[in-house]
């Protein structure tokens, strides 16, 4: 490899995504005029010419061999003159010019590859998450595999799309870091306490650079008995978010006797209405239970089951909680609202409720 | 351990092979006849299941001349599984928007067999391809071959990270300017950004064609560009007549008129009207009659900036900071070069290490950061003006950077001579 490495890089930047357009896309390229639904996982978008383009979404597990891949391009290849697009959820969009072909496509995409159609309008739509157990350094539980328990109990939900009141977008993530996006429900890793510092591999990181990644500067060096210098944390301080050990495996914050689940809800990346939200604590102490994780999905379900029940059209979870509140909110799923829900940050006196006004 | 020709047992992954959804663990189990390191990478995440706990361990590993775009991975389960004992994941740029031609899609699937496990994740949470599965030697081979082929590796570090965008003109009506291409010219005037680490931390774009944000720009990129429009929204009266009648007023009453956050859509029997200067550009009530109303035609972007996930200071949405800009011509894109170049210099030159931008102005102050990248305050930047008396105006106290105390800082006595000055 010594030669090739002499080339050094070759900055060969995007690949140019006009070769990638489907022919019908580079041709109304900005001249589309409107879409519509077909049915659920099936859009018809029209341009301003009346040319007509028809998207089949499909749900994907995200992770695929390559044999799984060429497979999908097989498909693409025989009804959609070889071109394909990904969502941001790790969706594949199947693009087609002919409406008679989505009836075959479709049956092709269930019985080749198995994956289900949908994701459009008001559903679940596929849920971001990142590597977990499979390929990260730092999970303390797995990404893939929770999703995967997690969308199996969640068919109708991805199928439809006017069972909810409007989408409802979900997300994973494996450690405090917190890969996986905001979500109008994500389901994130809690740590429970400070980083145990594994004092065999103290050393092997900088020391100045674990100090200074830390938030709320609880780490200081510690000079020991033998001269040499290692690390400790200041418990009281530690919020146990996990930085450290993003920047140094000695820190270790994880553990698999303690960690938990926590599921945040309301998270909203569009302007739209009142703009985007943040997502706040909903549910604590969930066991991470592999492989199935079926604690997650049961309260999964008692949420959107009492967001079905209660919200208006076209009204996002976190925008449906602010109207009914938040007492209503445990009232109707049954979870218990705790000490732990009320904010401790600085932000914390922007979230009580600094009025008079009461339900019952 | 030394049975390693046993065959690997993954009872607890197995659970995950049924199932109405796709299982990657079906996929990666049939596929790990002609891979067996990914027989044993399922081996070492049933064990994970098992044991709740996680096997790799991360360090840094570069081709020739990049500073990041390799992920890498070491097992600490080797001797029971010794093929995945180095197991990598390259990040590569994708196609703006996630288009593919399927030659495209196969050339990398034949790059990926040849080098690597043969897996792919379609696609990682900031955007990239990923592509898991090479060692100490097969992630140059890989690189190369991919190099040779067009294709370039991804961000990681505190780089430039590869950008993401919504479909936008391509397949969307609602687009407000160019999200392929824009995506596509920042990634490659900033290459080098994007490969060679050297900003204070991680930088992301993210770029959406309107309010919608299909791009998820507002929370996970460091810069969202959001598109919108400055003149009327387009109606069209008689898709407007026809939706009504379809629906019922009191369905476009409930849904339309009423969740307009300024108030500023009126119904008149069968027709609507907008008061388009009390617009906020939300996109609600396009969304909701999508084929009667849609964007104005002055159309331009939003540039927003500071927003991230959790990590140090909690999540942060972008700040706006440009409230309108045109993105069409040659000069246009040249303004907005020009804005994240003199962003990056200030950032670049007075954050700290591993400071986001967002939390770069969250500890110096919007206000000192606008005089630090030249752009004057705008009432649109902000919700409402602050609420606290303590300031300190400039003209009469010496401005201030916030950040590092000072050595020897200035103390004051009771004399008020800097008031007398003034
Ligand atoms: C060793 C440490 C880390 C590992 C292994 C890791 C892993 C990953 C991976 C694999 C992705 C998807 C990447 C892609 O699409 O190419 C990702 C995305 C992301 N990471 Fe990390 N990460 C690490 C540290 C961090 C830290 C320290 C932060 C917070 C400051 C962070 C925040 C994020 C966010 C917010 C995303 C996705 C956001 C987006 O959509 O762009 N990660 N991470
Ligand atoms: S959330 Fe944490 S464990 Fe999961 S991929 Fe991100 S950094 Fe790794
Ligand atoms: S877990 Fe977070 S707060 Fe605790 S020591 Fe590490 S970086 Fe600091
Ligand atoms: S963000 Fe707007 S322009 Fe982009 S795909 Fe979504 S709706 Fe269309
Ligand atoms: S785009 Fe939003 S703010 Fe503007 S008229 Fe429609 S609903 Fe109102």
């Amino acid at each position: 490899m010594a030669d090739e490495k002499r080339k050094g890089p070759r900055d060969n930047g995007a690949p140019d995504y006009k070769k990638n357009l489907h022919p019908l896309m580079a041709k109304n390229y900005g001249q589309w005029s409107y879409h519509e639904k077909i049915k659920p996982g099936v859009l018809v978008h029209v341009a301003e010419n009346g040319d007509k383009l028809y998207t089949v979404r499909a749900g994907s597990p995200r992770t695929m061999s390559v044999d799984t891949v060429r497979k999908i391009c097989d498909i693409a290849d025989k009804y959609c003159q070889g071109h394909l697009r990904f969502t941001s959820r790790a969706n594949v969009e199947f693009l087609l010019a002919k409406k008679k072909d989505i009836g075959p496509l479709i049956k092709e995409v269930k019985e080749v590859l198995g994956f289900p159609i949908g994701g459009t309008g008001h559903s679940v739509s596929n849920i971001l998450h990142t590597q977990g157990w499979l390929h990260c350094n730092l999970p303390g539980t797995d990404a893939a595999g929770s999703v995967k328990a997690l969308m199996d109990t969640l068919m109708k939900e991805f199928e439809s799309d006017n069972d909810l009141p409007a989408r409802v977008k979900i997300s994973a993530s494996c450690c405090q870091i917190n890969c996986g996006g905001q979500g109008d429900i994500a389901i994130n890793l809690q740590h429970h306490h400070p980083p145990v510092i594994k004092p065999e591999g103290v050393g092997i990181c900088e020391l100045p650079k674990v100090v200074a990644i830390c938030p709320v500067a609880a780490i200081r060096p510690r000079q020991q008995d033998d001269g040499v210098t290692t690390l400790e944390v200041v418990d009281e301080k530690c919020m146990y978010c996990g930085a450290c050990h993003g920047q140094c495996p000695t820190m270790e914050i994880r553990d698999a006797k303690t960690d938990t689940l926590t599921i945040w809800i309301g998270g909203k990346t569009a302007s739209t209405r009142n703009g985007p939200s943040f997502m706040k604590l909903a549910v604590w102490g969930l066991p991470n239970n592999p492989p199935r994780w079926t604690e997650v999905s049961d309260a999964v379900h008692k949420i959107l089951d009492a967001y079905k029940a209660t919200a208006y059209k076209y009204e996002r979870m976190g925008e449906w909680v602010e109207r009914i509140s938040w007492q209503r909110f445990f009232e109707l799923t049954g979870f218990p609202f705790t000490k732990y829900h009320i904010d401790d940050s600085a932000m914390a006196r922007t979230t009580y409720n600094t009025s008079a006004q009461v339900r019952f | 351990m030394s049975e390693k020709k046993k065959k690997i047992e993954t009872p607890m992954v197995d659970e995950l092979l049924d199932g109405p959804w796709p299982s990657f663990a079906k996929d990666l189990k049939e596929w790990s006849s002609k891979k067996p390191q990914v027989g044993q990478l399922l081996g070492q995440l049933n064990q994970s299941y098992e044991d709740k706990w996680n096997y790799w361990q991360g360090t840094v590993l570069n081709v020739d001349g990049y500073g990041g775009g390799v992920i890498a991975r070491y097992s600490e389960l080797a001797e029971e599984y010794p093929d995945i004992a180095q197991f990598h994941t390259i990040r590569v740029i994708p196609p703006a928007g996630w288009v593919y031609s399927t030659e495209s899609l196969r050339n990398l699937c034949d790059i990926w067999e040849k080098h690597g496990a043969g897996i792919m994740q379609l696609h990682g949470m900031t955007g990239d391809i990923l592509l898991l599965g090479s060692d100490n030697k097969t992630t140059f081979e890989a690189a190369e071959e991919l190099f040779e082929n067009g294709w370039d590796l991804g961000g990681s570090g505190g780089a430039l990270r590869t950008l993401a965008c919504c479909v936008g003109e391509a397949r969307c009506e609602m687009a407000c300017y160019d999200t392929m291409k824009t995506t596509t010219d920042l990634t490659n005037r900033y290459i080098s950004q994007l490969h060679r680490p050297e900003f204070p931390y991680k930088y992301k774009f993210k770029l959406s064609g309107c309010a919608n944000d299909c791009g998820c720009s507002m929370q996970r990129s460091d810069m969202p560009i959001i598109g919108t429009w400055k003149d009327d929204i387009r109606v069209d009266q008689k898709e407007v007549a026809a939706f009504v009648t379809e629906h019922g007023a009191d369905f476009v009453r409930d849904n339309v008129i009423n969740r307009c956050p300024t108030r500023c859509i009126t119904l008149n029997k069968k027709k609507i009207e907008i008061d388009n200067k009390e617009c906020v550009r939300c996109m609600h009530c396009i969304n909701v009659m999508h084929k009667a109303l849609r964007p104005g035609v002055e159309k331009g972007v939003t540039i927003l900036l500071g927003g991230k996930r959790t990590l140090k200071i909690g999540d942060t949405m972008g700040v706006q900071l440009v409230p309108f800009m045109p993105l069409k011509t040659e000069e246009d894109y040249d303004k907005l070069y020009d804005l994240v170049e003199r962003i990056w210099e200030f950032w670049g030159e007075n954050a700290m290490d591993h400071e986001r931008v967002g939390e770069f102005i969250a500890r110096v102050g919007l206000g000192t950061f606008l005089d630090g990248v030249g752009i004057d305050p705008d009432a649109r930047m902000v919700k409402a003006p602050r609420t606290t008396p303590y300031i300190k105006f400039e003209e009469i106290t010496p401005g201030r950077m916030g950040g590092e105390a000072e050595d020897d800082p200035a103390v004051s006595n009771a004399e008020v001579e800097q008031m007398e000055k003034a």
